[in-house]
């Protein structure tokens, strides 16, 4: 069997998720299904121990490819990849991840400002951030570094949002470029 | 295009920085050192990094405290309570077939780990028969260390470690109270020996029964990893017992050949004889 080509990382998606974020990244999955072209970074503050049951409760229902995440671990189009608990996720190259376990961010981490500012740094414009549910302000500024790198901006509408605070926070930056409810991001996630 | 101009900045204020203090970050990850770079850039008001060469070059103090930055010294007792279950159940049975032990923490930071060690061994009643070497290149980490003392606001979370980690009593059993601090009583530092070793530059640590080498590795790129993996496993006696973090990967670098798996989820390995 010829072996398939492995193709670059070309662009790069990164989710943030607190309180609630479970079922929405359901959803939101369960619509994309498994035919998209590039990794999925998330960040979705839980407890140590939790990680397990929501990377296979999300395989399952996906269909896709769902890791845990590990340190420098290679990264590839169709792919989703979780931040594990009690370790900060970051984008260490355009086909590498990376932890760390540097002081918590906005009480969490894993954060998402972690995140959305080291993919802002390594892919630029070819980021898409997207805020979802959540009860404290943990992505405002990476959502900031996002777009001052060029890259687009989505929140949850609140009134979608099983907790408010996080997407409005992401909303109040200025920087958002679409606000939508979950079916509406995972159609968003579908365009070419 | 202003992503090469960033890498070559990065590149040069790394240089300008071994040339003038000897302090060599060139292999440490990037995601992480970016993010300290940055926190130092916005408190200098600067939008470059270069901006950064003349601030480090001119003023030691700045320089100081972006060492201090670059060092991340978070740590816990007993932290990741399921690891210390495991070498509590797997390698001390292993441990105790030794006259005499010795043992090396590499990176330790404040100490916490090697004083939950220190107890794990003593309620095994293998303490006394043990050395444990810990060690990191922040010598300001070391100093907390050696004390011994810490906020006794973390005592819930670290006495929540413990009793996850399947220890005996309560750890208020091994410190004494007072002016919001606890302090870990010298019955446990009497086998620990703190000492400044940079794992960029300097040796090995010969002919250790047990290297614990946690979260650091994951601070280094690929080439440096590979490097200071195969100086962990240098010090290592034969079938010596080697544990790192518990998201650390060993899989793409060359010298985990020489090692064997002892425990995947854990992460505990064994030197090949
Ligand atoms: C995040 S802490 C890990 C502490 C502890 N091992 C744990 O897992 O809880 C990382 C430690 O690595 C140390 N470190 C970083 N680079 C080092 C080097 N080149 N040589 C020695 N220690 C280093 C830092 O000073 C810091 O204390």
């Amino acid at each position: 069997m010829p072996v398939k080509e492995v193709s670059p990382v070309e662009r790069i998606v990164v989710i943030g998720a607190s309180a609630g974020g479970f079922s929405a990244l359901q959803t939101i999955f369960s619509e994309l299904g498994s035919e998209f072209n590039f990794p999925i970074l998330v960040c979705k503050h839980l407890g140590i121990g939790d990680e397990k049951g929501l990377v296979d409760v999300l395989a399952n229902r996906t269909g896709t490819t769902v890791m845990l995440s590990q340190d420098k671990l290679p990264m590839y189009n169709g792919c989703i990849y979780m931040a594990p608990g009690n370790y900060h996720l970051q984008v260490e190259s355009r086909d590498m991840l990376s932890l760390s376990i540097d002081e918590r961010v906005c009480h969490s981490r894993p954060a998402v400002d972690v995140l959305f500012e080291s993919a802002a740094d390594v892919f630029g414009e070819n980021v898409t951030a997207i805020v979802l549910t959540g009860a404290n302000s943990d992505g405002a500024a990476g959502v900031r570094a996002v777009k001052e790198a060029g890259g687009k901006v989505v929140a949850q509408s609140p009134e979608s949002a099983e907790a408010k605070i996080m997407p409005k926070a992401a909303i109040e930056t200025g920087c958002t470029d679409a606000i939508l409810d979950l079916e509406g991001i995972a159609g968003y996630l579908r365009q070419p | 295009m202003t992503e090469t101009y960033q890498d070559l900045e990065l590149q040069l204020l790394l240089d300008a920085v071994k040339a003038r203090y000897g302090y060599e970050f060139a292999h440490y990850a990037r995601a992480s050192m970016m993010r300290r770079i940055r926190k130092h850039m916005s408190a200098a008001k600067t939008d470059r990094i270069s901006d950064l060469i003349p601030l480090f070059i001119h003023d030691e103090a700045a320089f100081a405290h972006f060492v201090k930055d670059m060092s991340v010294t978070v740590t816990e007792m007993f932290r990741d309570p399921d690891f210390f279950q495991a070498l509590r159940k797997n390698i001390i049975p292993l441990l105790k077939t030794f006259p005499f032990i010795k043992i090396w923490h590499a990176g330790c930071a404040t100490g916490q780990e090697a004083y939950s060690m220190a107890i794990l061994l003593d309620e095994e009643n293998l303490l006394d028969r043990c050395q444990i070497y810990a060690t990191d290149f922040n010598e300001n980490s070391l100093k907390i260390a050696r004390s011994g003392i810490y906020p006794d606001a973390e005592l819930p979370l670290y006495e929540d470690n413990y009793s996850k980690s399947g220890g005996y009593t309560s750890l208020e059993n091994y410190c004494s109270r007072g002016y919001d601090s606890i302090k870990f009583n010298g019955r446990l530092s009497e086998h620990i020996t703190f000492a400044n070793h940079n794992l960029v530059s300097d040796g090995v640590f010969g002919e250790m029964n047990l290297v614990l080498c946690r979260n650091v590795l994951i601070y280094f790129n690929n080439e440096l990893q590979d490097r200071v993996l195969k100086l962990l496993i240098d010090s290592l006696r034969s079938r010596g017992i080697l544990c790192l973090g518990r998201r650390e990967n060993i899989q793409f670098s060359e010298s985990s050949s020489q090692l064997e798996t002892v425990d995947r989820p854990q992460r505990i390995f064994r030197k090949k004889v």
